[in-house]
């Protein structure tokens, strides 16, 4: 990770409200290539909000995003997609009626010369991808609605790496699952991260986020608490700054 | 019993669904001492089945939607009047292509009537309950107010056949080429997705189970045929000829066209695959970036260019338009489509099940006449099989989701 090249993804002054509630508050955060930045808070701090705007299912009100240098306004998730960001939501947004490479392709469905539905060469291409990340997985033709959590999340994770994403944003991949299927998402993180491709992780779970994370963004009442490098901080001063909104003393180190 | 029926890659809904129907033939033909099977009735079985049935098509879209639309029989009402209206008043009954000219005229306005639901629907977020059955008093005032109440009457020679009465069939020789050709069709189907399935390695279901498949729809489309060719045509025998047979009558030619149409935007299009996504999982296909308002919108449209296809035939077989006709066509075609295995949760349902549903409620409506049974009467059988219906469609859905 070099911080001299530009980041992925720069958002800058980002604002969000509901009614009367402020849910993002002028929100800087970034992230690099073959960077994890793990965006830490509690319920209601405003991490699902954010990721939500970065996603292209909400507009902000204020801000921006700049996206590889260039400024992008998502007016659909179609339009954040377009832009390289590719999102793993924590409800993982999968149709249960629907096989695996009808989700895998879902909006973005692989067209015969005839303008229809390519089934045979979706499900050629599904398998592909998705045997690399769980070899266990064979059957494309159930619906999701009979599969495993594993299996599920293996689906959502399939499609957002299928396009080639640069960015990928993965909010609690690991919430639904058991410990192998946990080793599975974090050996697949890593990996990503070799090749180069940014992600923003959502997660509760302190150890988790210690051990894929390279730098945090905490959040609280809608605002960033700070960003700091993981490497930098204990987990009780990363508990502090989610708790207490408390900054730890290597960033007013810094700052001052 | 069922991993058998899935390992051969039947649908064990749609399997019990022809059961049931078979059934249901076999205890009215002992009702009614077998007239319900002869030829005649079972032609005229046929032409009855394909209004519902064209509409339950569209219903399927609805439904697996997570939608409803409750005013299909009062847009069958106005856009037939209006179809009447052009032929007898503005265009005449008989000047050439008035007829076609009319049904543009009627289905471009069943569309127009399926935007107004859909745009409430999709863009205002008002629940389609309330919109369709607004649109189910709307329209059917709008249907009175097209003539004042009035018949319109008579309509244009062509346009008549189009009903499936006189001369509204095509005879044995071309009867037997389509069915034969349907099943040649059928075979290769099969075989070329046997192939494209082994080219891809992907799981392949047992070859007898395949070439069972095929031999029953083949006999079923051979079977049906037969029947329709069996029947004697009355308008053939006037020169004193043996009458020949009627042969397949126009509505269920047109049943067949919309059905393949609707089968292949279903499975094969990006439409049709929004359609189940959104039923499956609103959010998701949100999520998703799907076009999710212009698809609900859509679904409407096409569900009043329907509606005035149904109307088409009706009005063609009355020979007239008045705007009582498609009166609780709502109910049959909602009992039709649900029975036919389309799922009131949403996100599954097929176009075949909802025909082989028409005409499991058609079969019951018809046979009751058969057996004298009165209309109101009828009313209360066809409501308690709604109710037989969806309670089976909850049964069924909880058991699949253990």
């Amino acid at each position: 990770m070099s911080e001299h090249a530009a980041p992925l993804v720069d958002v800058r002054g980002l604002s969000k409200h509901f009614g009367g509630i402020q849910a993002v508050n002028r929100v800087d955060c970034s992230l690099f290539e073959g960077e994890v930045v793990g965006l830490l808070g509690h319920n209601g701090a405003g991490k699902s909000t954010l990721i939500k705007i970065l996603s292209g299912v909400y507009p902000a009100d204020a801000g921006k995003i700049v996206v590889r240098g260039e400024e992008h306004r998502f007016g659909s998730p179609r339009d954040a997609r377009a832009a390289g960001i590719e999102t793993i939501h924590q409800t993982l947004a999968l149709a249960e009626n629907l096989d695996a490479p009808s989700n895998l392709f879902l909006g973005r469905e692989l067209l015969t010369p005839w303008r229809t539905l390519d089934a045979d060469r979706m499900e050629h291409e599904a398998l592909q991808i998705i045997s690399r990340l769980n070899p266990n997985f064979r059957d494309m033709k159930i619906p999701v609605r009979a599969m495993s959590g594993g299996q599920r999340q293996t689906v959502a994770i399939a499609r957002a790496l299928y396009f080639n994403a640069r960015i990928l944003i993965m909010d609690e991949p690991c919430a639904a699952l058991g410990p192998a299927e946990t080793r599975m998402v974090q050996d697949t993180i890593s990996r990503l991260k070799e090749e180069g491709i940014g992600i923003f992780l959502i997660s509760h779970d302190m150890s988790d986020v210690f051990e894929v994370c390279d730098r945090v963004t905490v959040m609280k009442g809608g605002a960033v608490v700070d960003t700091v490098r993981v490497a930098d901080v204990t987990q009780e001063e990363v508990l502090a700054m989610i708790i207490l909104g408390q900054k730890p003393a290597i960033a007013r180190e810094i700052r001052t | 019993m069922q991993t058998l029926l899935a390992k051969a890659g039947f649908d064990a809904r749609f399997t019990s669904l022809v059961l049931a129907l078979a059934l249901i033939w076999a205890a009215l033909a002992v009702g009614t001492e077998g007239i319900f099977l002869s030829p005649r009735n079972l032609y005229n079985l046929s032409i009855q089945t394909c209004v519902t049935a064209i509409m339950a098509c569209g219903m399927v879209f609805i439904i697996v939607a997570r939608q409803i639309d409750l005013s299909v029989g009062s847009q069958m009402a106005f856009t037939g009047m209006l179809i009447a209206f052009a032929q007898t008043e503005w265009l005449g009954a008989e000047t050439p292509f008035a007829w076609l000219l009319s049904i543009a005229i009627g289905v471009l306005a069943g569309m127009l009537l399926g935007a107004f639901q859909g745009w409430w629907v999709a863009y205002r977020g008002v629940p389609a309950f309330v919109v369709t059955l607004a649109g189910y008093l709307m329209f059917r005032g709008a249907a009175f107010l097209v003539a004042d109440g009035q018949t319109l009457a008579p309509l244009s020679s062509t346009y008549q056949r189009i009903g499936g009465g006189v001369q509204g069939s095509i005879g044995p020789g071309w009867s037997w080429f389509l069915g034969l050709s349907a099943c040649a069709w059928v075979i290769a189907q099969v075989v070329y997705a046997r192939r494209s399935r082994a080219r891809y390695g992907a799981v392949m279901t047992p070859i007898w189970a395949d070439a069972l498949r095929a031999l029953v729809i083949c006999a079923a489309l051979l079977g049906f045929v037969a029947v329709v060719c069996a029947y004697p045509d009355p308008a053939s025998a006037v020169d004193g000829g043996a009458p020949q047979g009627k042969g397949i009558g126009v509505p269920v030619l047109i049943l067949v066209a919309i059905a393949v149409a609707l089968t292949v935007m279903a499975q094969r299009t990006r439409f049709g695959r929004h359609v189940f996504a959104y039923g499956g999982n609103p959010e998701a296909a949100m999520l998703s970036g799907l076009p999710t308002q212009r698809v609900l919108l859509m679904i409407f449209m096409l569900m009043g260019a329907l509606a005035a296809v149904a109307a088409v035939i009706t009005t063609s077989r009355l020979n007239s338009g008045t705007h009582s006709i498609g009166q609780m066509a709502e109910l049959y075609v909602i009992a039709a489509t649900v029975i036919g295995g389309t799922s009131l949760s949403g996100g599954t349902g097929t176009i075949p099940g909802a025909i082989v549903g028409a005409l499991l409620v058609q079969s019951l409506d018809n046979g009751m006449v058969l057996m004298d049974v009165s209309s109101a009467k009828r009313q209360i059988f066809i409501g308690l099989i709604l109710i037989a219906a969806v309670w089976f469609d909850g049964m069924y859905t909880r058991r699949q989701a253990r």
